[in-house]
């Protein structure tokens, strides 16, 4: 997956009427955006922003699912679930890449990820505390960041709207593989049902909350939507998200933890109850019960990893040096 | 017959676990490689080895006529009944200790898979032709970092040269010799695998000699050999954890 409601974006552009109406008109014809193409700051920043916090989410969420890969209980979940966070790591790669495309380094945002400054999706910093969980965060989580994506596929800039394509084929698959450890769980003892009811239980509000703040309070929905950036508005997503799953939560026997939901004749869609966003905020600021563990992990993994980084990097600047010298003779 | 059947058993279940054994200790490292690049190759590789441990295991449950699964036979034994050499027990600590456990391992798989692909027992043969595939891209990944950090700075070279230390003494297990392989070799279920000590020693101390590494770091006492049943302190702890879904809900599907 995985973005968010952007959070923190700095939209504001310095550029004359001239250059921005003509590139405004781009958009509009729906010509997509390439990297040498001309493009307004605020432009350049906000997707440097939303594809970093979207990669970012790739790789902090291998981390909750990496929790369970020695503790899987069959092979061939185990083989499956090391082959979906492989995915999601492939994901992290294809954004780094298509961040690169803006002109930031990868190192650049990694640094912003590990000190702290730079966002990812709050959804992973909720634990993965049984293996009910793993089916859920496919189902609800991957399900989400789909719902997120499928617009994304026909956003202005080229290179993630390409990206995009290729990631919500992957995403859909973990869907279903999520889905799939559900059915299995519900198909199961009465100890397994309660277990998936239980996921559900803490994963259904955090999942809503991945589509962001409601529109009246997003303060820069507008000018993402006037670029062509994000196509649908955060609400009209998670409306469109829990229509899609009440049913499915309803085939597997489970009970959606919101006793408001509500089928609405008019919009033929679900109405839902409110959702805590004092809960939400307080995730986005860093006080998740896993926050400190998540960016942990990514300080650790990089900090212990520099030697190799650095040997790599004298490796190939020897062989540099030893095939010029080859040459040279 | 009985006892040629036991015999194959026994096999199976050794490359099995050193596979599935391994494989658990690479996929711990999902998502905490040194580079995004590597979380993804690791747990390819981790990927490999418990799909070779599934065919394997299978294949073994077959063999026994007792009606076993994969999953009965990965996760239903007692701790003395996996029979994986120790070395793949060996802890991740660094990634130099990772890459080298990997290719004591891989150079020896690869081999050994050769060998195997022209078994007499069809079936075998056939697991052993695709895994010698990707045991030859197993080798080439870690042959490559060992030379890479062998050749790098002066750490790496140091913590590679740490870790050759650490899994020496787990070489010989991988020749060793009993019975049963005896018996395997006589049959013609396994080819002569009294070569592939030499033929991994060659290997070796190609890539070492690349990688700038002394091979006198080889020569040690070894420890442990023989297989059945002997482990070190970690194996309690990887199966408790490998176990835990299986031991805390018996019988259930997942
Ligand atoms: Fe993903
Ligand atoms: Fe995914």
């Amino acid at each position: 997956m995985y973005s968010q409601g952007l959070i923190g974006a700095d939209d504001s552009t310095h550029e004359d009427e001239e250059f921005l109406a003509r590139f405004q008109a781009r958009i509009d014809a729906e010509e997509k955006i390439e990297p040498n193409d001309a493009m307004p700051q605020g432009y350049r920043k906000t997707l440097v922003r939303q594809i970093a916090q979207h990669a970012h989410s790739e790789i902090v969420g291998m981390l909750p699912e990496g929790n369970w890969v020695t503790r899987a209980p069959t092979l061939k979940r185990k083989a499956a679930l090391i082959a979906k966070i492989q995915d999601e790591g492939g994901h992290g790669l294809y954004l780094y890449s298509a961040v690169e495309t803006l002109g930031v380094s990868r190192e650049q945002v990694t640094q912003e990820l590990l000190s702290g400054k730079a966002k990812y999706s709050s959804i992973f910093n909720y634990p993965a505390i049984t293996w009910a969980d793993i089916g859920a965060i496919g189902w609800l989580v991957d399900g989400a960041a789909i719902m997120n994506q499928i617009p994304l596929c026909r956003c202005s800039y080229g290179p993630y709207a390409r990206a995009m394509v290729r990631v919500c084929k992957e995403e859909s698959f973990h869907q279903r593989q999520g889905y799939e450890i559900l059915m299995m769980l519900c198909a199961g003892s009465d100890e397994q049902k309660a277990m998936a009811q239980d996921a559900l239980n803490r994963w259904w509000w955090p999942s809503l909350m991945m589509f962001g703040p409601h529109d009246s309070e997003s303060t820069h929905g507008s000018q993402s939507e006037k670029w062509k950036i994000k196509r649908i508005s955060n609400d009209d997503l998670r409306r469109k998200f829990v229509t899609a799953t009440v049913p499915q939560a309803e085939f597997l026997g489970l009970e959606v933890p919101d006793p408001e939901l509500k089928w609405n004749e008019k919009t033929e869609s679900y109405d839902i109850g409110p959702i805590d966003w004092d809960e939400f905020w307080s995730v986005v600021k860093g006080n998740g019960v896993m926050n400190k563990e998540r960016l942990e992990a990514r300080n650790k993994a990089w900090d212990e990893g520099a030697w190799v980084r650095e040997a790599a990097n004298a490796f190939a600047l020897k062989s540099q040096e030893r095939e010029q010298l080859e040459a040279a003779q | 017959m009985a006892k040629a059947n036991d015999d194959l058993f026994e096999y199976l279940i050794r490359l099995g676990d050193d596979h599935l054994i391994l494989g658990h200790r690479l996929s711990q490292w999902c998502g905490h490689a040194p580079t995004l690049e590597e979380d993804l190759a690791l747990s390819n590789i981790a990927l490999d080895m418990i799909g070779q441990a599934r065919s394997l295991y299978t294949y073994a449950g077959e063999v026994e006529g007792k009606g076993r699964s994969e999953d009965d036979l990965a996760f239903l034994r007692k701790e003395h009944e996996y029979h994986n050499l120790m070395l793949v027990e060996r802890a991740n600590n660094d990634f130099a200790h990772t890459i080298i456990r990997q290719l004591f391992f891989s150079v020896y798989a690869e081999l050994l898979w050769e060998i195997l692909s022209t078994s007499g027992d069809e079936k075998l043969s056939q697991i052993a032709a695709k895994a010698r595939k990707e045991a030859s891209y197993h080798v080439r990944h870690s042959a490559q970092w060992t030379i890479r950090l062998g050749d790098g700075t002066q750490e790496s070279a140091a913590r590679i040269a740490d870790a050759v230390k650490t899994m020496a003494p787990n070489i010989q297990e991988m020749f060793d010799d009993d019975a049963v392989l005896q018996r395997l070799v006589q049959t013609g279920v396994i080819g002569d695998v009294a070569v592939l000590k030499a033929a991994w020693h060659i290997s070796i101390a190609e890539i070492f000699s690349t990688a700038k590494i002394d091979t006198d770091l080889l020569e040690t006492v070894a420890i442990g050999g023989a297989r059945p049943g002997r482990h070190t302190e970690s194996m309690g702890h990887i199966l408790a954890e490998l176990q835990y879904m299986q031991r805390t809900y018996p019988g259930c599907q997942w």
